[in-house]
């Protein structure tokens, strides 16, 4: 096989990367695999710090147990053959190289192929009082029980949509916290109308519903079809105000609130390396394109896992492992075609299931768009209110998202509209009565995530 | 009064820290995060409105909990708070002050 001089190199050491890398090994190559956290095993699979006291993987992961072992040993029988590098930001992408921070030194590294695997993080809405103590996203209240052994609260609501927001729910319940409320935008009708889809995985669909019938055996409140009011507190939040069904408000105390409506995907490395995207109205996002087998619009660069459009992590596994072996089949390596079509048919199905999952826990984009107020603090890091990003479009009338982020700086904070980037976009949208897609997307900029002042550059290769 | 709640893992070794020169302790394995947040109600606040903030989400997405630190009579150092380790002894600032340096206990 003809081997390119430079070796593959994988970012992110989620499942999907970890598969990837792992593929790679098997076949003979011997990757790099870069990995901003400090341990193997990506969002679902993270892992606490070594040290005395952790919980078993039982306790940490629950029925994904078995799996995240599996994906946190997979590394160990090829570490002479994968070059793992955990703490590793990549932050730009230029020219054929990334740029890399790691221990407070920056480096280049050149690549010849490459595989995104950067999976994806919360994606919300904001609402009245979010900025404050003791509003966490849904995942990061995840993480800091699952990483941290802590909770956001002792009595806590979860606010939002999407099949998270049960889990969290039923894994906080199993903590010792009193979960308050679970409180869902989307509506139980929609889950019933998707049934089909979200029979393609039966499984995963039993234990969605598990979660559900505990919660609900527990004794926990779970409301469907609401509507977000504000939260509400002295400097930190102590009660959640909402709309009912039947349009009734609704007023429940606590001490935490997790707020989070799926998830999105981390495209701005794909972005900056130039890849092609389309505008994929499921996600009410922009998606790096890619064929069935994970190649995107640039020879040797390929896409895997939640970070190319959020699938889970069965399915990030399965697109891991096929996109590793599309790269190792254009490098001119024999590949088992009865792997592959095993691999593709268990990708139909995640495909399905995903299609139902996100029409059955909707965005609720339009009604967030047309009742925010002025004063709503759309960007966390510079405090742009709803207000201001108005005043803008009827001042200076920007079409264009990044029109709109030079004149208002929404979306030019230190999260680069990780945060606002989908309620400036809706909003933007809304002002000037058009559809999302019509507003292009936010650009990544260099770097991709702050940098700390003060770091050592060093051209190691 | 703290915002975090420790659920699990309570029997991990304690480690001593200073919150706007004050000795209080957290676990080993605590994010600066945990440590801050197991302790006070917020981390930090805003630049523009002087608002509290006690970080979003955990995952080093948000960057709503970068935070002044120091170590011994080090340089002061912004850490983003959910991805950083806490080490014995580091001095944090919730404040828009620098965290003091702490001065070495008088040996008994
Ligand atoms: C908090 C949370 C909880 C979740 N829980 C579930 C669940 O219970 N079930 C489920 O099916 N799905 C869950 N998901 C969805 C989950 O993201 C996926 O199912 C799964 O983790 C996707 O795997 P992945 O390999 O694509 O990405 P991830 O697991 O997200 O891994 C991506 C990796 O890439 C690294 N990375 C990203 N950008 C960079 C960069 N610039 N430089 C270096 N490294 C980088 C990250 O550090 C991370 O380790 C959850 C997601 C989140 C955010
Ligand atoms: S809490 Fe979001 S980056 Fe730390």
């Amino acid at each position: 096989m003809s081997q390119s001089p430079l070796p593959p190199v994988v970012i992110g050491a989620g499942p999907a990367g970890i598969r990837a890398a792992v593929t790679l090994a098997r076949h003979g190559l011997s990757p790099i695999l870069l990995d901003e956290s400090p341990r193997p095993g990506g969002q679902i699979y993270r892992q606490p710090p070594a040290g005395p006291g952790q919980r078993s993987a039982s306790e940490l992961y629950g029925f994904e147990a078995a799996k995240a072992t599996a994906i946190h040993q997979a590394l160990a029988p090829y570490a002479d053959r994968i070059d793992y590098r955990p703490d590793t930001l990549v932050w730009n992408v230029e020219r054929g190289a990334l740029d890399l921070l790691s221990n407070g030194r920056t480096a280049t590294l050149a690549y010849h192929s490459l595989i995104f695997a950067t999976g994806a993080t919360d994606r919300v809405l904001p609402m009245p009082g979010w900025t404050m103590p003791g509003v966490f996203t849904l995942g990061g209240a995840q993480i800091a029980l699952k990483a941290q052994g802590c909770g956001i609260g002792s009595t806590v609501v979860f606010l939002g949509t999407g099949p998270l927001l049960y889990l969290i729910a039923y894994q906080y319940a199993k903590a010792g916290a009193t979960v308050a409320a679970v409180l869902d935008t989307s509506a139980f009708g929609l889950r019933i109308k998707h049934l089909p889809g979200l029979l393609a995985l039966p499984k995963v669909l039993a234990k969605g519903l598990y979660y559900t019938a505990w919660l609900k055996a527990y004794g926990v409140p779970v409301y469907t079809g609401i509507t977000p009011v504000r939260a509400e507190g002295n400097e930190r939040v102590a009660s959640v105000i909402w709309q009912d069904s039947a349009g009734r408000q609704q007023h429940t105390a606590c001490d935490g609130l997790g707020i989070g409506y799926g998830l999105r995907p981390e495209t701005q490395l794909a972005d900056m390396a130039g890849c092609a995207f389309s505008f994929n109205p499921l996600d009410r996002a922009w998606l790096p394109d890619r064929d069935s087998a994970g190649r995107s619009s640039l020879a040797g660069v390929y896409l895997a896992g939640d970070g190319a459009g959020i699938t889970g992590a069965d399915a990030a596994e399965v697109g891991g492992e096929r996109a590793a072996l599309a790269l190792l089949q254009d490098q001119g390596a024999t590949i088992d075609p009865s792997r592959v079509a095993v691999l593709e048919k268990r990708m139909a199905a995640f495909v399905r299931f995903r299609t139902a999952l996100l029409q059955a826990f909707p965005l609720p984009a339009a009604r967030w768009a047309e009742t925010v107020s002025d004063d709503l603090v759309l960007c966390r890091c510079e405090e742009i209110t709803a207000g201001d990003l108005r005043a803008t479009v009827r001042k200076d009338q920007p079409r264009d998202l990044n029109r709109l982020k030079a004149l208002s700086r929404i979306g030019m904070g230190r999260c680069q509209g990780r945060m606002c980037g989908a309620a400036a976009a809706e909003l933007l949208a809304h002002q000037h009565g058009c559809a999302v897609n019509d507003i292009a997307r936010i650009r990544p900029q260099t770097p991709i995530k702050p940098i700390p002042i003060g770091v050592t550059p060093e051209n190691t290769p | 009064m703290s915002l975090l709640i420790r659920y699990a893992e309570q029997s991990r070794p304690s480690v001593r820290f200073f919150l706007d020169g004050q000795a209080v302790s957290a676990l080993a394995g605590d994010t600066l995060l945990t440590a801050v947040l197991t302790v006070r109600e917020r981390l930090r606040t805003t630049e523009f409105t002087g608002s509290p903030r006690a970080g979003f989400c955990m995952m080093g997405a948000c960057q709503d909990c970068w935070v002044q630190v120091r170590r011994g009579d080090g340089p002061v150092q912004r850490l983003r708070a959910c991805s950083t380790l806490l080490e014995a002894d580091m001095s944090l600032s919730t404040t828009s002050a620098p965290p003091p340096v702490i001065a070495e206990e008088p040996k008994p």
